[in-house]
Order: C-alpha cells, then sequence, then structure tokens
C-alpha cells in the first residue's frame, strides 16, 4: 500500500517519508540486509545443526554444477591461450604462456568464471526455490510446525554455497588449465610435466590463498543473496521470477566489486 | 444438508484460546478492529467472514506467525505476544496449522513431509514407531496408499488431507483450519468437512475452522462466529447466526449458501 497516497475526497495528509521515498526504501532494504547477515552469523554456530540438508544442497551445488563448470573451464582455457599466443609470439615469448595462464586462471579467471556461473546457475536456483517456499506458505509451515525455517534454509544453503564454489574454483582452474595445456602442447610441443611445472613456477603461496580467500566470498554471497532475495520475496508467482532474476544480477554485481576490492588488498600485500 | 449435532464433550468452564481486544492494521487499513473470542476444549469454532475480513489474519496471530497491535491473545494459558521464541515454539507444538493451499514440501515426498516435523521434536522416538505414527494418521485422513508419492502427484483434496495428517502427526490440542474446502468441488469438500469432525473426535482437539463456505460452517462447527468490519458481530449456532436481520448477514447466506 503506498502510504503517500491521499485517499479520494479528503484533504492531502502530511508526507510520512524520512527522507525521500526511494531513499527510505533503500535504507530499509539495508537494515534488512544487515539483519539478515546477522541472524546467519547468529545462528551458524548453534544447533540443531542440519548435516542431512547441510550434505543434500553440497550434492545440488557442488555436483550438479560439475558439468557446466568442467566445459566452461575447459573452453577458456583453450581459448584464452589461443588468444595470447600471437601476443606473445610478436616478441618470440611464447615460451612463457603456461606462465601467463598460470597467472590469469589462478589469480583471476578461475575464480570469477566460477562465481558467475555459479550466480547464474546456483544462486537463481535458490532465489526461484525460496520464492516459491514462501509464496506457497511452506516457509509459513515450518515456522507453525516449530522447526527454524531460517536455520533449514538459509543456513543450509549459505554453508553449502560457502564450501562448493571454493572446490568448484580449484576444479575449474585446474580444468582451464588441461585446456590450456592441450593447446600449448598442440601447438609448441610442450610436455605435461614442463607445462605444469612452468605453471606452479609462476605463482606464489600468496595466490593461490587469495584465489581461495575470493572463492569463499563469492561462495558466501551467491548463497546469501540467493536467500535474501528468495526468503524475503514478496506474494505471487511474479515476485519468485523477480527474486530469481535479482539474485543472479546482484550477486553477479557484488562479485565484480568484490574482486575489485581483493584485488586491490592482494597487490598492496604483495607490494608490502 | 443437516446442522452438525454440538459435541457434548465441550468443555465450557475450559477455555483453549481467549482473545481480548485484539486489533491489527496493515498501514491504513484496520483489519481487525478490536477481536474478543473464545474457544473452548474439544469445541469446533468457525469464523465466518467476506475475503479480506481478517479471518486468516487472525490465526496467523494465534499461531505467532504475525503479531497484534493492540490486546491480549491467549493460547492454552500462554500470551503468544509475550513469549520468547523458544517458548513460542513450544506453543506452536500444541497447535496444528491447515494451511489454505495446503503448503506441502514441494522437494519431499509424503513421508518426507510427514517425518520433518516428527525427525524435529520427538528424535527419542525409534524409526517402528516412527513409520507407526506416520501409517496411523494417514490411514486417519484415507490416504496410506499415498505415502510413497510427491505433493505434485496429488489432487487438491488429497494434498489438503495430506496437510491436515502432517499437522496432526504431533497430537496438537488446537486444530487451525484456513479454508479447508477452498477449491475443492462439492464431493471432496464433504469429505474434508467429515474429516474435520473425525479430528474432533478422534484426537480430541479444540478447533477454529476459517471459511466462507456456508456448507462446510453448517457441517464442523459446533459454534459459528461471523467478522463484519473488523469485529465479530453474529455468534451462536449456525441457525441462530443467520436468524439475524442485519442486511450484511443476510445477503451472505443469500448470495453464498445453496440449500
Amino acid at each position: 500500500m503506498d502510504l503517500n497516497k491521499d485517499k479520494p475526497g479528503t484533504a492531502p495528509t502530511r508526507r510520512r517519508y524520512v527522507t525521500t521515498r526511494r531513499l527510505d526504501r533503500i535504507f530499509v532494504e539495508l537494515a534488512n540486509i544487515y539483519r539478515f547477515n546477522a541472524r546467519f552469523f547468529k545462528e551458524v554456530w548453534f544447533p540443531p545443526y542440519e548435516f542431512r540438508e547441510i550434505i543434500k544442497q553440497c550434492y545440488e551445488i557442488g555436483v550438479r554444477s560439475l558439468p557446466l563448470i568442467s566445459l566452461t573451464g575447459f573452453i577458456i582455457g583453450i581459448v584464452f591461450t589461443n588468444q595470447s599466443r600471437p601476443s606473445l609470439a610478436d616478441f618470440g615469448a611464447t615460451s612463457l604462456l603456461p606462465a601467463l595462464i598460470s597467472v590469469a586462471i589462478i589469480r583471476a579467471i578461475g575464480p570469477l568464471v566460477t562465481a558467475l556461473i555459479a550466480a547464474g546457475r546456483v544462486g537463481s536456483a535458490i532465489g526461484a526455490e525460496l520464492g516459491s517456499m514462501r509464496v506457497t506458505e511452506q516457509i509459513d509451515a515450518m515456522e507453525v510446525s516449530a522447526t527454524n525455517p531460517f536455520k533449514f534454509l538459509v543456513v543450509s544453503r549459505v554453508l553449502a554455497s560457502t564450501l562448493m564454489i571454493p572446490a568448484l574454483t580449484m576444479f575449474t582452474t585446474l580444468v582451464s588449465l588441461l585446456g590450456g595445456y592441450l593447446n600449448v602442447h598442440q601447438n609448441e610441443l610442450t610436455s605435461l610435466s614442463v607445462f605444469f611445472y612452468q605453471v606452479f613456477d609462476a605463482i606464489t603461496f600468496l595466490d593461490i590463498i587469495a584465489s581461495s580467500v575470493k572463492s569463499v566470498i563469492f561462495g558466501f554471497t551467491i548463497g546469501m543473496v540467493g536467500c535474501y532475495k528468495g526468503y524475503n520475496s514478496s506474494k505471487g508467482t511474479e515476485g519468485v521470477g523477480k527474486a530469481a532474476n535479482s539474485s543472479v544480477v546482484t550477486a553477479m554485481f557484488l562479485i565484480f566489486i568484490e574482486e575489485l576490492l581483493i584485488m586491490q588488498v592482494i597487490n598492496a600485500i604483495r607490494a608490502f | 444438508m443437516e446442522a452438525k449435532e454440538i459435541n457434548p464433550n465441550i468443555d465450557r468452564n475450559e477455555k483453549v484460546i481467549s482473545i481480548r481486544g485484539l486489533k491489527k492494521a496493515f498501514d491504513d487499513f484496520e483489519v481487525l478492529k478490536g477481536v474478543d473470542l473464545d474457544l473452548y476444549k474439544g469445541e469446533n469454532l468457525v469464523v465466518l467472514g467476506r475475503s479480506g475480513t481478517g479471518k486468516s489474519v487472525l490465526i496467523k496471530i494465534i499461531s505467532g506467525l504475525l503479531y497484534g497491535d493492540e490486546g491480549s491473545v491467549n493460547v492454552l494459558g500462554k500470551e503468544v505476544g509475550a513469549l520468547k521464541p523458544r517458548e513460542l515454539d513450544a506453543l506452536r507444538l500444541k497447535i496444528g496449522f491447515s494451511f489454505q493451499n495446503s503448503a506441502l514440501y514441494d522437494s519431499m515426498t509424503v513421508r518426507e513431509n510427514l517425518e520433518f516435523p516428527l525427525v524435529r521434536h520427538a528424535k527419542e522416538m525409534g524409526e517402528a514407531e516412527r513409520e507407526e505414527l506416520i501409517l496411523y494418521v494417514l490411514e486417519a485422513v484415507g490416504l496410506s496408499q499415498a505415502i510413497n508419492q510427491m505433493p505434485s502427484e496429488l489432487s487438491g483434496g488429497q494434498r489438503k488431507r495430506i496437510g491436515i495428517a502432517r499437522t496432526l502427526i504431533l497430537k496438537p490440542e488446537i486444530m487451525l483450519y484456513d479454508e479447508p474446502t477452498a477449491g475443492l468441488d462439492p464431493i471432496t469438500c464433504i469429505e474434508i468437512n467429515s474429516l474435520i469432525n473425525e479430528v474432533q473426535q478422534k484426537f480430541n482437539t479444540s478447533s477454529i475452522i476459517i471459511t466462507h463456505d456456508l456448507t462446510c460452517a453448517r457441517a464442523v462447527g459446533d459454534r459459528v462466529v461471523m467478522l463484519l468490519d473488523g469485529q465479530f458481530q453474529r455468534e451462536g449456532t449456525f441457525d441462530e447466526v443467520f436468524e439475524s436481520n442485519d442486511e450484511r448477514v443476510q445477503s451472505f447466506y443469500n448470495y453464498n449458501f445453496i440449500d
């Protein structure tokens, strides 16, 4: 209901917004997001622990994403290697291809591509599922049967996403490197052992830590955004669609922002 | 259709729900304007009213899904609005809520739907005992053959029955039915009405039945109250309620009831 809409035939009432309507909504949304996150961190530590649901969600998010992630990662490895070769060839430095691939894929492409694919596949699925449960009163049904729906639905999905995205990232990185290797082997006749020697020679321990931390944060973001949008979706089937859609858009937007910030922090650490 | 014979086991000295001066508004729209209501032990109380008059809001407040703005809601001696989350959960175990669209968990089979509250609230129960109880409530609603089916494979009436079975599995003292016959064909409506009466007898429950279906109200109600303009305007047996000269009551009867 529009609070500021005057009823027909009555004198205009005083506007009730603290600031403007849009700004008020933004502040209310920010407060709700804060409360949702705070509730997660409060509830994640205390029993009952929904292990069965966490394992089920790990399977849904992790195992079921493998085919898409594998194919995408493999193709990216091949394409990236193929597109990078001419630039290096201009300087007679094609022997540096494994190092270039390694740095690019482990530091940025692996975590980012995995997160973006998961945001599309997992984020939308979580948003739609919880949205649909909200609309059909399944969440209310859990609540009246004295089961904490937040713990059962939200905590389990966010935990599963936070655990599985790093695992998927490792897998994507490996598959991308294999794709890169195939391309390098075909053109430069580099052996597998030499390729991987150069790959690991080019990266540092910090790169692996940074990549892992990044993918944990991406996983948390995807799970949290999908759950927030679905859990708080408005009534009606339109709300379910909106929840699924905005889960993907918001998660992708946040992933890019996080990538930018984490990159700055890691560069600062590296310089230090 | 014959009006229901009033349950002789109703204990008029024991109130299981007592509501006084309950008010609830959504933005500028005041849905409940000071509602007073008592539910006695063993009674089936029907709350009648047009759509959007706050009937469902009333039972959602009773079960703690919503909070009233003013007034008191006392359920089994506990003030719902003042309960801490754990206390509210303990109270909820004594209340069964049958939702309008059944609210079965789509991703689970009928068995898993029924197991869901048991594995959380009857942890001491062994697997065999659990299975026995599941079959018992399924038989009580006449759907033991549906145990391994998914909710999407069931008809509307079957979903309602399973929804009721899921609420019965924790043996509640109070049942809240939200539009139990909405969207069902007349034969299935009669079956659901019979089921509501059977539940009252077999499980010794006290129930509030929210409906705008007068056939249902007549078939299941020991007492009927009518919600008009945010307050209960009429109370009594089905016939007493509709003896009124109030134009709103009469129009509700004339336009909705096919005798």
